[in-house]
């Protein structure tokens, strides 16, 4: 089965061999979709304030563990005190139902755990993902045998349920944050390790690494100097799409309760009791999830507009995103006709 | 056809050793733990002696193999439990004991799949009605008005959360228009319209955001086959725009669209489990998260196992469906 991914999904990656030049047109392609450029800021921003979490902080002059029962009215369950969810000059956006935690503080640092998380699985994913593709396509018969089966193993596993699983067997007393993207990273390495093997498969056989290969280079060598750079593109345009896949399912853990935990915040985790405190404190709501659905869909956005930079007669040709299980499919689909006109050039969103 | 049942033969020998090495994965992962799995299952207060005694019963000191080997026998053949005072069987799906609740894990699941199914066949109908309705109307409206309304809006439902959705919904239909009260799971048995009712809002949830992965399947399809030869010979023949749009370019979409639902039975099973936990429905997404957090190892591994089957065998399905929609695939 993976042969016929593989004929068919090759074509439609092979003209990007990006060197020095490829990366400035590639930023050319990229500043020319509005939306991608748009997508690009929020994302540029996010990362600022999660980085700038501390001293945000700092400014407001709270931080985003410390109870504050004085501002919450334990009489009537603990809703805050004070309209719009106890806003104002001392907590800018409020503070938690039945806690007093202050809601800014933990939606800023709820970013950082977010895009943390989102940014370290994904490359624990592509690390995988790279050494095993490259190391089944430059293998032995075998070794690709046996690498193609766990691969295909690995793509079977249902990755929600199996990230659930894995966080039941791993003690409590193992930081959250860093376990749940060891788990996230650990199993949704699949898609890269085959599109990676798809594309070594056809590299090896271009001219300039049989010359290499003739000149007596080592694998290791071939692999790094030669193989690396043809492999930029397509494991690029595939990363960029998986960090909004990762905040998702890191949100999702969390929503559940077998994520990252308190006090520790995350966005999915403040939603868990949202819905009980909708009236009393809309924002507690509607600030996590908007913060969520802004990441997310600005991070998709960026990551279809990388993929349209990439590979624009793919993006073309396809312009489908229909997340990591459609993703060989939809390749597999096109068939890899040259040039097909007619499915329009215009950005993504 | 030899070709074809030779592909149907090897994919189904394929997803039967893909089941067992699964199988092989799961057990180990879960049963060679770094927690020690006798004392998790007796409880924090058990005494070393009781907790010596549960290892016993659970047979812990055995070697790997054994005990997996022991696992496989009470799948295939059933089990004979010891549960102190009497001895209970354990028919043949044989999954384990809960240790919460020293229920059997094929009792539990069984019991709680009739609600995990209500909701997943209903939000697969509304899924693919609504994705590809609206791949189609997008399709056809290429390049105007429509079609980039219809993009962005796919493009936010594939990249909104499922429980964010579910939230929002939930409190604008249920707590501010109260048009539906706050779903509570009725049995279809006891009473179809209101088990109907109820679900109504957890399938839009699960559905609007499988939705929108189909319309975006649907469209890239069909503009796919609008840029065919095929196609560029019925306009020169003149037939009409909504004929070619509406038969021919929608039949270049099945097969993708056919593989995709069964392929993504896996993500719309992880969309389930939240769905569920959402609406407090009693379906198997629920007992799962319950069982992860009391760690109550044989219902997870009994609910991933079943999971992961119908996952499998989904996937198995979905290469066979596509390669007879679409007759262009290479079977080799």
């Amino acid at each position: 089965m993976s042969e016929a991914l593989v004929a068919t999904q090759a074509p439609g990656t092979d003209t990007t061999v990006p060197g020095a030049s490829g990366a400035r047109q590639f930023w050319r392609r990229l500043r020319a979709q509005r939306a991608a450029l748009v997508a690009a800021a929020v994302v540029a921003l996010l990362v600022l304030v999660a980085l700038a979490a501390p001293l945000l902080t700092a400014l407001e002059g709270q931080d985003p563990t410390t109870y504050h029962p004085s501002l919450i009215d334990s009489a009537r369950g603990g809703v805050p005190i004070g309209s719009f969810g106890g806003a104002g000059g001392g907590h800018w956006l409020g503070v938690e139902p039945q806690t007093g935690r202050d809601l800014f503080a933990r939606l800023v640092y709820g970013a950082r755990v977010s895009l943390g998380v989102a940014l370290a699985a994904t490359a624990i994913q592509v690390t995988l993902g790279v050494l095993i593709g490259v190391a089944s396509a430059l293998g032995s018969r075998l070794v690709d045998q046996l690498l193609s089966r766990i691969t295909d193993i690995i793509i079977a596993l249902p990755l929600m349920i199996m990230a659930l699983a894995l966080l039941a067997i791993v003690p409590t007393s193992f930081p959250r944050p860093v376990l749940v993207t060891f788990v996230i990273g650990l199993i949704a390495w699949g898609n890269i390790a085959k599109i990676t093997r798809a594309q070594t498969l056809t590299l090896k056989g271009l001219d300039h690494v049989a010359a290499a290969r003739l000149s007596g280079w080592g694998t290791w060598r071939i692999a790094r100097r030669e193989l690396l750079p043809g492999l930029a593109a397509p494991v690029i345009t595939y990363a960029a799409l998986l960090v909004p896949i990762n905040i998702s399912i890191e949100a999702a853990l969390s929503f559940l309760g077998v994520g990252v935990k308190p006090p520790t915040p995350s966005w999915g985790q403040m939603l868990t009791a949202a819905d009980v405190w909708y009236q009393a404190a809309p924002q507690y709501l509607l600030l996590p999830a908007g913060a969520l659905f802004v990441t997310v869909v600005a991070l998709t956005v960026l990551g279809d507009g990388v993929r349209t930079a990439l590979d624009p007669r793919a993006a073309s040709r396809l312009r489908v995103g229909t997340g990591a299980k459609g993703e060989g499919r939809a390749a597999g689909a096109a068939k890899g006709d040259d040039g097909t006109p007619g499915a329009g050039k215009e950005g993504a969103a | 056809m030899s070709g074809f049942g030779g592909f149907v033969l090897r994919r189904t020998v394929g997803a039967l050793v893909t089941l067992l090495a699964i199988s092989v994965i799961i057990y180990v992962v879960f049963y060679v733990t770094p927690g020690n799995v006798a004392q998790i299952s007796c409880g924090p207060r058990c005494s070393p002696a009781q907790v010596h005694q549960v290892a016993q019963q659970l047979h812990l000191d055995d070697p790997l193999y054994q005990r997996y080997w022991h696992f496989l026998e009470g799948l295939f053949a059933g089990q004979d439990y010891s549960t102190g005072t009497s001895v209970a069987h354990c028919p043949a799906p044989c999954l384990g004991l809960s240790y919460q609740s020293d229920r059997q894990v094929t009792d539990i699941i069984l019991t709680k799949l009739p609600v995990s199914l209500s909701l997943v066949s209903g939000a697969m109908v509304i899924w693919l009605v609504l994705g590809v309705g609206t791949g189609v109307l997008s399709a056809w409206r290429r390049g105007r008005f429509t079609e980039r309304a219809l993009t962005a809006v796919t493009l936010a439902g594939t990249a909104t959360p499922v429980f964010v959705i579910g939230l929002v919904l939930m409190i604008v239909v249920c707590g501010e228009l109260r048009l539906l009260p706050f779903p509570q799971y009725v049995k279809f048995t006891d009473d179809p319209e209101q088990w109907a009712w109820n679900l109504l809002l957890p399938w839009l949830s699960l559905a609007l955001i499988e939705a929108a992965a189909f319309a975006r399947l649907t469209r890239a399809a069909m503009l796919e086959t609008l840029a065919e030869d095929h196609v560029r010979t019925f306009r020169a023949y003149g037939v009409s725009e909504r004929s070619v749009v509406g038969r021919h370019a929608l039949r270049g979409a099945l097969a993708p669209v056919i593989a995709l639902n069964a392929n993504n039975f896996g993500g719309a099973v992880g969309g389930a489990v939240l769905t569920e936990t959402l609406f407090g429905l009693p379906g198997i997404g629920q007992e799962l998260v319950h069982a992860v957090k009391v760690v109550d190892l044989p219902v997870v591994v009994g609910m991933v196992l079943v999971i992961g089957f119908f996952v499998v065998i989904a996937n198995a399905v979905a290469d066979v469906l596509y390669a007879v929609a679409d007759r262009r695939v290479v079977l080799a």
